[in-house]
């Protein structure tokens, strides 16, 4: 599904968008944690299509995207990044979204839509 | 070979993640292909957090022996009391305030020693040292 699509189906605004093509570009997985030793724990092999949605917006959620090679976070329950986090995710070329829905809600769209868990690069069983 | 040292301050939960940032690029320049140097990211960043969150300060080294790259993460204290536990996922000791940044969900040790070739701990009330290893991969062995 275009990214565009997804954020609509999920009603999130733009915080920073460092590429307006992601907007036009197909997202397949999403991770969805507020534990980031879970997402560190998904090695993606399509990170340029996975999401992650959490509802910890600081600056670990960037610095764990960054690891992961994930350039697209959404933010659930209207969470903001604050100014300075705001900066380090400009720094570091994140594209930001928040959404008003909950955790549960905006997963539910996305899975019902056909988005999938993102998983870890040897673990075909997911 | 080259060497790199980084230091890393307990509590430094404002640059939590600075070295392993600077510790991927510098990976990416060593020419590791995209899954090795997530590998190696992933698990640079949950040993920097571990400094953080339970020792009292540390250091991470870097030394590139093509075509492996160690990692020693060696802290001054206080030690893991029991490395058995602290290897078993789900087990953890970490603060309130680790766990509002995301972390201490006990699969730290865990998430390293999977994405890692080699991992060896050892651990007394001196200090902890971490050693990973993760080998280059060759167009042939990739």
């Amino acid at each position: 599904m275009k990214l565009q699509s997804a954020l609509k189906l999920i009603q999130a605004k733009p915080m920073y968008i460092y590429d307006p093509a992601i907007l036009w570009r197909d997202y397949t997985y999403a991770a969805a944690t507020d534990l980031m030793s879970d997402a560190l724990a998904m090695i993606c092999t399509n990170c340029n299509r996975t999401i992650l949605l959490t509802g910890l917006a600081n600056a670990q959620s960037l610095r764990t995207a960054e690891m992961l090679d994930i350039t697209t976070i959404i933010y659930v329950r209207n969470k903001r990044l604050s100014d300075d986090n705001l900066e380090l995710a400009i720094e570091m070329e994140m594209n930001v979204f928040t959404t008003p829905l909950p955790m549960f809600e905006a997963i539910g769209i996305l899975y019902r839509e056909g988005f999938k868990t993102a998983t870890r690069h040897d673990d075909s069983s997911l | 070979m080259t060497i790199h040292h980084f230091d890393v301050a307990a509590l430094d939960y404002e640059k939590a993640g600075q070295v392993s940032s600077q510790i991927k690029k510098m990976v990416k320049e060593y020419g590791f292909d995209p899954i090795t140097v997530r590998r190696i990211a992933v698990a640079t960043y949950e040993a920097e957090i571990n400094l953080i969150i339970h020792s009292h300060g540390g250091r991470v080294t870097v030394n590139y022996e093509a075509p492996w790259l160690y990692l020693i993460i060696k802290d001054i204290g206080p030690g893991i009391p029991d490395l058995e536990k602290a290897m078993r996922p789900g087990w953890s000791t970490a603060s309130k305030e680790a766990q509002a940044m995301g972390f201490g969900a006990g699969l730290g040790l865990t998430n390293i020693q999977k994405n890692s070739d080699t991992f060896h701990l050892t651990s007394d009330p001196s200090g902890t040292t971490l050693e990973l290893g993760f080998k280059k991969h060759t167009e042939e062995s990739a």
